[in-house]
């Protein structure tokens, strides 16, 4: 079997061979056709036939018209909206008077704890007098655009008012408090840059990180070790310290638990990691330091480290709006390229000059931040021993927070307890007090608990009948 | 639609880029001094807030013509009003406000049945509110911001668009962007006009679903691109679609065209998908009663999933709602960020609306409304029809109370806006990001509490022939015209001539002929 393979390789390559050596048969044009010159022209033509066929693919298919009907005929799509169950009925209380310290709600007064009211200037004669005088003067809204005619003298005598106010060269107006954070971080952070910003930050933050499309890194709440951990990491893993820009992005006093940002430190750190600060003040503007100009101020931090400081108006000022102020070119940057700004109708100018007048007032009254302090440490001695509940929020933050000593296993149960807590405070002792909500859409993974405002204009009374009221409602519910 | 000429997309291009060339060669000067000056250490291992290209169009373009744009007003923006004169040390670069003023006639704010300043009916109920709520409750609504003027003009709205509830919010961007992200997540598709406001794009990509967009108010195109998702389903996985929104407006702001409504809304209930019509600019200003484009285009409110407004443009006052059936409203209000975290509206605001509604509604006892009304329709549709005769080129639909002037030039852009200001006339002249590159326009908006006087024209240069005929027909209307040397077409006239922006041929007026006929 072998000997005969070999006999037939042997014969084959034998023919071969004289095909490549056979003698010149014929001449062509003057060319002598030799024999390996004609095995060499069928190999080239058989490459070329090979080169020139389509290699094999499978047929494309579109779907014919029929098919698609059929297709979109059998679509369903789900509801809009999923089913409403009985939580999602929840009414909030609607009041019948302004939001002071004490309010009127169904046709009952109630001391209120749920406005952010700090310096007590819902109500003042002040503002309410240069309210006046601005909507008869420009009427309410701003019909327009800062870019086209919406741009009314107030707007532009408040920015340069609140910029005096802080120590800073300029600063700019927004229309609605939440829309500042959230136009001011895209306009700053593009895809590609690092932002390292802290877990408990509240929704218009995280969805303007989100809006961004930067690389954002989480730490610890309130945790400087943790950012400390989370800096050393992004600059070892980053190439182009040059190209990339580099935030930090922080809150003074958190919504989500009322703990206080410690500013020295995260100066420190931003020093020595070369970032930059966006710091959000709405809830510490007007209420930290010996003159209300905030967290700056009261950790004794020059203004000008700070790179980007936001805020809204609608907590300390009584007002409605915000702000955000920094250098020259922080502040010009954002008057072509902040869409909450370019895109949307300006502040209308009674707001406006009711900051003014709001600003004013705190210039000349320091003593009432003085007595919101002790308002304060009054409510968080009172508060220290309710039953089941913990005070979670920092000694001065004006947001006291409270939280569930043992959660009952699940959120939902815990909502639905401190939901009735609330209630009843409420119906039984009038006082009006907040649970922190959360919407589907927030990232935040912080324990929810109840809120009080404090306010300068609340008498020591009101702060103790709230903290019998929740000390005897909490016994009775959690128990 | 834009029709842009060959040679003008030419010489606009040219201009452009000569702009560029000249913006590069500045740039390059400037960073040989700042090679020769030492860098400030403190910026050291820093990138600049601003990395290179990105700001060239700011510096180089629009600061040249910085003061067209964001110019300070010192009183109401109604139909006249005081324009604060700024004066520039360096070119441009920065502004500084004076103490003068000058009053104008305002083309530009968004003013359209006239509640922009103080009103007999809605301010001293304001003031009453003021002094009753304060200027602002310092609370989101679910925990204690809900007053019970809240409640009433909810229900108000809610009644006055044709659905079963409402909500509102503080601001109109707002309402868009955190609205979107509630109703609709990953595994949905968005289907978005193509020029569609800024919220809206905001609200799309905030959301996480993917978002496709279809040639502007073009239903065929909508008809194709749903057949075409549906069929192929989500991208990769081809997962059938959680749920289609298509999202439209009723008036396009830059363009003054209305929205062909009762063809997408055919379109998208064949398809099972959700519309979403955004009616920022037409609430209040068209329909017969001003419910806004449902009412015009004859389509009943009941088609359309949800409809969102805002209350800046036609009711002078601040903030936007969304109306829709009671079952979205009650979802909305328990997980919208909106409604949970942001500060509620302005109580005074609230009574503005409740005012301004009742106004329109005839519900305060008297016709203003309807005056304002049809004032707005008259006005609107006499405005555009006599510039279309004059030969400019100007865009949108009948009745629609927005009318852009196309300049394409980038330098025709100051000329008009300047030479407007001049002769007294303000208005609003928009160039690239806010259209695109090469269609630059001047954008006019028109108010019911324009008078006939402020808007009358004759053409300047065939009136003085005719003034026999017109004297016939509009007599008092000249006399008042005489007078009024300023008034808005004569002005909008001379210096579109000027300029150069009559792209069509004028209309030969009706009168010419009539009088040659007269003297043979």
């Amino acid at each position: 079997m072998a000997l005969a393979m070999v006999n037939v390789t042997a014969s084959v390559l034998d023919w071969v061979s004289s095909a490549f050596d056979a003698p010149t048969r014929a001449v062509v044009f003057g060319v002598p056709i030799d024999g390996h010159l004609v095995v060499e022209a069928l190999l080239v033509v058989v490459i070329l036939f090979q080169l020139t066929r389509k290699s094999y693919k499978p047929p494309k298919k579109p779907l014919t018209e029929k098919e698609i009907d059929e297709l979109c005929d059998d679509w369903v799509p789900e509801p809009l909206t999923p089913q409403i169950t009985e939580d999602m009925m929840y009414e909030p209380p609607t009041l019948e008077s302004a939001a002071g310290p004490h309010a009127i709600v169904n046709g009952k007064e109630v001391v209120n704890f749920a406005s952010a009211n700090y310096l007590g200037l819902v109500g003042n004669e002040k503002i309410t007098d240069s309210c006046v005088g601005a909507l008869e003067k420009y009427g309410v809204g701003s019909c327009g655009p800062r870019g086209f005619y919406g741009t009314i003298d107030v707007h532009l005598d408040c920015e340069q008012k609140i910029a005096k106010f802080l120590g800073t060269p300029d600063s700019i107006l927004y229309s609605y408090g939440i829309s500042t954070i959230f136009s001011v971080i895209p306009a700053f952070c593009k895809k590609g840059d690092i932002i390292v910003a802290d877990e408990g930050v509240h929704w218009a933050v995280q969805n303007g990180l989100y809006l961004s499309r930067s690389t954002v890194v989480y730490f610890k709440h309130n945790d400087m070790k943790s950012l400390e951990n989370k800096l050393e990491e992004v600059t070892r893993r980053s190439k182009q310290p040059e190209k990339v820009r580099r935030y930090i992005v922080v809150e003074a006093i958190y919504q989500n638990s009322g703990q206080i940002a410690p500013l020295d430190e995260i100066v420190r750190l931003k020093e020595k990691y070369r970032f930059r600060i966006i710091l959000d003040e709405s809830h510490s503007f007007g209420v930290l330091g010996n003159s209300g100009r905030g967290l700056a101020d009261h950790c004794g931090v020059p203004i000008e480290k700070i790179d980007i400081i936001t805020a809204g108006m609608g907590n300390a000022l009584a007002t409605d709006g915000g702000f955000c102020t920094g250098s020259v070119r922080v502040v010009d940057h954002q008057r072509l390229s902040s869409s909450g700004y370019v895109f949307s109708a300006s502040l209308p100018p009674y707001l406006a000059s009711a900051a003014i007048a709001a600003v004013d007032y705190l210039e000349e009254n320091p003593s009432v931040l003085s007595k919101l302090r002790t308002n304060i440490a009054t409510l968080f001695n009172e508060l220290s021993d309710v039953p089941g509940l913990v005070l979670a929020s920092h000694i001065l933050s004006p947001i006291v927070f409270l939280k569930l000593k043992k959660s009952t296993g699940t959120g939902k149960t815990d909502i639905d307890l401190l939901d009735s807590i609330a209630k009843q405070a409420l119906e039984e002792d009038s006082v009006l007090i907040a649970t922190t909500k959360r919407s589907s859409l927030d990232k935040c993974k912080l324990p929810i608990g109840l809120r009080l405002f404090v306010s300068a204009s609340h008498s020591e009374s009101d702060l103790l009948k709230a903290a019998a009221s929740l000390k005897r409602v909490a016994a009775s519910v959690i128990s | 639609m834009v029709r842009l000429p060959y040679t003008t997309a030419l010489t606009t291009l040219f201009s452009y880029g000569l702009l560029f060339v000249f913006g590069q060669l500045r740039d390059f000067f400037r960073k040989l001094l700042g090679w020769i000056r030492k860098p400030k250490d403190q910026l050291k291992g820093y990138a600049p807030i601003c990395l290179g290209l990105e700001d060239f169009y700011v510096r180089r373009l629009y600061l040249r013509i910085q003061d067209c744009f964001g110019r300070p007003i010192a009183s109401a923006p109604d139909s006249w009003f005081d324009v604060v004169e700024r004066c520039s040390n360096d070119n441009n670069k920065t502004l500084h406000r004076t103490e003068k003023t000058s009053r104008c006639l305002n083309l530009g704010s968004y003013n359209y049945l006239g509640f922009a300043a103080a009103d007999e009916y809605c301010t001293p109920r304001v003031i009453q509110s003021l002094k009753e709520y304060s200027a602002s409750t310092c609370s989101t609504r679910v925990d204690g911001g809900t007053t019970k003027l809240h409640v009433e003009l909810e229900e108000l709205v809610a009644r006055f668009v044709g659905k079963e509830a409402a909500i509102l919010f503080g601001m109109g961007y707002v309402t868009n962007s955190a609205l979107i992200p509630c109703i609709i997540g990953k595994g949905g598709l968005i289907i978005s006009d193509s020029l569609n406001h800024n919220s809206i794009v905001n609200g799309a990509r905030g959301s996480g679903a993917t978002v496709r967009v279809f040639q502007h108010n073009t239903p065929s195109h909508l008809e194709e691109v749903l057949r075409e998702q549906i069929a192929e389903g989500q991208p990769r996985t081809h997962r059938p679609w959680k749920k289609i929104i298509v999202i439209v407006e009723g008036i396009y702001s830059m363009e003054g065209e209305l929205c062909k409504l009762p063809e997408i809304i055919a379109v998208c209930k064949k398809y099972k998908a959700y519309t979403y019509l955004d009616e920022a600019h037409s609430i209040g200003a068209v329909g017969k009663s001003g419910r806004g484009v449902c009412e015009l285009l004859g389509v009943d409110p009941a088609d359309v999933d949800i409809m969102m407004g805002t209350f800046t443009k036609s009711f002078g006052s601040c903030g936007g709602y969304i109306a829709a059936s009671k079952e979205i409203i009650q979802y909305l209000k328990f997980s919208c960020p909106a409604h949970l975290y942001a500060t509620s509206m302005s109580p005074p605001a609230v009574q503005q609306v409740i005012s301004a509604i009742k106004v329109i509604l005839g519900e305060d006892g008297s016709s203003r409304g309807a005056q304002k009304l049809a004032r707005i329709r008259e006005n609107s549709n006499f405005f555009r029809s006599e510039l279309q005769k004059m030969g400019f080129e100007v865009l949108g639909d009948n009745d629609s109370p927005v009318m852009p002037i196309m300049l394409y030039n980038p330098a025709k852009i100051p000329a008009f806006s300047r030479e407007c200001l001049r002769q007294n006339v303000a208005v609003v002249t928009v160039a690239f990001p806010a259209t695109p590159l090469l269609l630059a326009r001047a954008r006019i908006c028109i108010s019911a509490s324009h008078t006939r006087e402020d808007l009358i024209k004759a053409l300047e240069n065939v009136a003085p022939l005719f003034i026999p005929t017109i004297f016939v027909s509009k007599g008092p209307e000249l006399a008042c015209w005489v007078q009024h040397f300023s008034s808005s077409q004569i002005v909008i006239s001379k210096v579109g001539d000027l300029i150069g922006v009559k792209y069509f041929p004028a209309e030969p007026p009706k009168h010419l002929n009539q009088g040659h006929n007269k003297l043979e």
